[in-house]
């Protein structure tokens, strides 16, 4: 017989650590010391990867070095390249919220203490290895040299806008840069990416794909179904979960990270899944390069988790202080990404303070003169900007005769 | 009596019935501590505790389908859809689960749910925070479809969705949660504490499902519209000089089908407004039933301005959104022939 007892439940609502007027609270944490994970074979089976999905590969110490295993080889001239689009998009980003604030656009979104994830990652990946991003990676179209006064005509909607005006600020899009047209709509981009390593696959050319999404948009079916198809046809793809600790409001624990890592979701799909300082360059660039090169060898999928945190709010609809302690991201036990760098730079002997400072300015007045010009071709809501009949094309290759005569009814 | 906007009505609305009925609960993204991203549920995780007001994973899919399982269970889960646009991945749970379980258990299990969404555009939000996808509702066997357009009628009907034993889509357009935008641009929105249907009572009052409300009366012709194209119909019969009556559905299913006949049986002319694209939209629903209930007494043809069928566009969007200007034009259409 069963014997039920009243009240024998209860819900589990999991609640973060520290709220506003709470002091920050990371206390729980622990992480491996930089160095300490060995670096596997890039042909290790995924059985045998297993534990990277609990643990953090960290290369960068706080004071700047590099240690173990996982240290890259990559050459001072290319990180001072990755240092500049790292400064080039929080110099970017900056203005651009600004820009939403003095009224020039309707929206923007800003990847600030995210920088270190793109930059690596593009810096590992080949030109025209193929990305399926979420709206926070910005810093792949700056890595690859794409326009910034492209991207500010995006963001203004105005006459230039290679979007036609159609889309919301941020949402990129580039075939010539490999950069897959961003979606609103959370987690769709990641089983196209497998799609797309599928067929890359198929064809044979060698190129790979590498998704990214948020920690909170793991919890979204797509992201289930993409590991489920990447495990299944061993696709050519990386899937970047960037666990920035916050997803709007809700912590990561409302996505499942108080149960275990978002790593871990690679270990139930047989797919090798890596958990990584997001805010260390060369750890993620030494993660990254590892699986493409497994992918590359046609070993597989990889999963990584980037360990990083939201600086920013959300967006510029969004008022963080309302729900987390203001000062967190201050508190952040792994830093900011560009200030560690530097610290690697200057330990190097490659880099100065004063170097980074004319950098800095650089990188500002790089971000104004695309500014000026772009706003010399408009900003959000100038009249004239879109010729109204442009509302209609590119709903279908030919217009149907139903958008001929809404076109004709709109005045066109 | 006190003056409301749309969002603290709707808020009002979930105090009340969470306040009365113990089985009531709600959640969706955002909506627990932080009080949604539209602030509709603010201060009720704090009154209710995080067990009847909490934050969901962001899977619209798990939202709609754990909700169910309540339902089923007993419960009047009532859950947030964060915008309409992202209502999708939950569609087929919505569809194919939550319309159909009353019927194919032949009555031995219901789904007594509310599901909540902002829709509509006006705000800049580009094709993933504007769209209007009621059609995608109303077409479903199944389900009940509402859309407010005033804080008053927001809570009367909110509170009267929870306590329908079907599954109720509860469509809420936010370009009117914080005053009744009417779609003049140039001129200032008035806040709603203007605006009589602001009075809401603090406490518990139902408006039924399924009964229109004529918001002004005429002899002309008949203006269908819901949600904000209520206040964008008002401000193009006040522009127009043409003594339009104009009815706000309210429920678009079930239907009030006598009041829609009542007033194009009066006028013999009726203009149909909604924000959503043109083709299959429910305005040729509406189309469908004025003539096979009116045909003898139409005067004219039958008007639809909609949103064009396009993705909702970001720059063009004053282009897109139903302006008065376009309604009077489809007016004088209509009384010239
Ligand atoms: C399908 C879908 N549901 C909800 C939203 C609303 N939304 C936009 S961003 C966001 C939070 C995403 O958080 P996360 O995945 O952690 O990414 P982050 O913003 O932190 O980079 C939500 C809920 C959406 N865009 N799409
Ligand atoms: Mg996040």
């Amino acid at each position: 017989m069963t014997v039920r007892r009243a009240n024998a439940f209860d819900l589990h609502v999991p609640a973060p650590r520290a709220r506003p007027g709470d002091k920050p609270d990371f206390s729980d944490w622990s992480f491996p010391e930089p160095g300490d994970t060995p670096r596997p074979e890039v042909d290790a089976p995924a059985a045998e990867l297993r534990d990277f999905a609990y643990g953090l590969i960290r290369v960068l110490d706080l004071g700047g070095s590099a240690q173990g295993p996982w240290a890259p080889r990559l050459g001072a001239d290319a990180l001072r390249r990755a240092m500049k689009s790292m400064l080039l998009t929080r110099a970017f980003d900056e203005r651009m919220h600004r820009a939403q604030r003095q009224g020039k656009t309707s929206f923007y979104m800003q990847c600030q203490g995210e920088e270190a994830i793109s930059i690596a990652q593009a810096t590992a990946l080949a030109p025209d290895d193929m990305c399926f991003p979420s709206y926070r990676q910005q810093g792949i179209l700056i890595a690859r040299g794409y326009p910034l006064v492209d991207m500010m005509h995006q963001i203004y909607s105005n006459r230039l806008d290679p979007m036609k005006g159609r889309q919301l600020p941020v949402m990129y899009s580039s075939k010539k840069y490999g950069f897959f047209t961003i979606s609103g709509n959370l987690a769709t981009q990641v089983p196209q990416a497998v799609g797309w390593a599928m067929a890359s696959a198929y064809s044979g050319d060698g190129r790979i794909a590498a998704a990214w999404l948020g920690e909170g948009s793991t919890a979204e079916g797509d992201f289930h179904a993409a590991m489920t198809f990447a495990g299944v046809y061993r696709a050519p793809v990386i899937v970047n979960v960037v666990n920035n600790q916050w997803a709007i409001s809700s912590f990561q624990g409302i996505a499942g990270g108080e149960n275990t890592t978002f790593a871990a979701r690679g270990v139930g799909y047989g797919v090798p899944a890596l958990r990584v300082d997001g805010n260390d360059f060369l750890a993620v660039y030494a993660v990254t390069q590892w699986a493409a090169e497994r992918a590359r060898s046609n070993l597989g999928p990889t999963l990584i988790e980037h360990f990083t945190y939201r600086a920013g709010p959300h967006s510029t609809s969004d008022d963080p202080a309302r729900y987390r302690p203001a000062d967190e991201a201050r508190a952040w036990p792994l830093g900011d990404p560009i200030e560690r760098l530097k610290a690697h730079l200057v330990g190097l002997g490659e880099w100065s303070e004063e170097q980074h400072r004319i950098a800095q300015e650089e990188a500002i007045e790089i971000v104004r003169a695309a500014g000026r010009d772009a706003e010399k071709v408009g900003v959000l809501g100038v009249e004239g900007a879109h010729e109204i009949g442009s509302m209609f094309e590119d709903v279908y290759k030919d217009m149907p005769w139903h958008l001929k005569r809404q076109r004709e009814e709109a005045g066109a | 009596m006190t003056s409301m906007t749309m969002i603290q009505a709707l808020n009002s609305a979930l105090d009340v019935m969470m306040s009365r009925d113990s089985k009531v609960l709600t959640f969706g993204e955002d909506v627990g501590y932080f009080g949604g991203v539209f602030r509709v549920t603010e201060h009720l995780q704090q009154k209710y505790g995080a067990k009847r007001c909490f934050d969901a994973p962001i899977n619209e899919c798990g939202i709609a389908a754990t909700a169910i399982g309540m339902a089923a269970y007993g419960l009047r889960p009532v859950i947030e859809i964060q915008f309409a646009d992202y209502m999708y991945p939950a569609y087929d749970q919505i569809v194919s689960e939550a319309a159909r379980i009353r019927y194919r258990s032949a009555g031995d299990y219901t789904v007594p749910m509310t599901v909540r969404m902002p829709y509509g555009g006006g705000i800049f939000g580009g094709q993933t925070h504007s769209q209007s996808p009621e059609a995608l509702f109303t077409h479903v066997a199944g389900l009940k479809t509402v859309i407010p357009a005033t804080p008053y009628d927001a809570k009367g009907l909110l509170i009267s969705a929870i306590e329908d034993d079907d599954p109720v889509i509860f469509l809420e357009p936010k370009r009117v949660y914080n005053g009744p935008f009417d779609g003049r641009r140039d001129k200032p929105v008035q806040p709603w504490s203007k605006h009589p249907a602001s009075e809401v009572p603090e406490g518990y009052y139902a408006i039924p499902l399924g009964k229109a409300q004529t918001v002004r009366e005429g002899g002309d012709l008949t203006v269908l519209a819901y949600g904000t194209m209520v206040h964008v119909a008002l401000a193009a019969a006040e522009d127009s000089g043409i003594d339009a009556e104009v009815i706000d559905l309210r429920t678009l299913v079930p239907v009030d089908v006598e009041a829609i006949v009542k007033s194009v049986t009066k006028t013999g002319r009726c203009v149909i407004v909604h924000e959503a694209t043109r083709t299959s939209g429910y305005g040729a629903e509406l189309t469908a039933l004025v003539q096979e209930h009116c045909f003898y007494q139409l005067e004219a043809p039958i008007e639809r301005v909609t949103g064009y069928d396009t993705p909702y566009p970001h720059a063009l969007e004053w282009e897109y959104f139903p302006t008065p200007p376009r309604i009077i034009k489809a007016m004088r259409r209509v009384m010239e022939s």
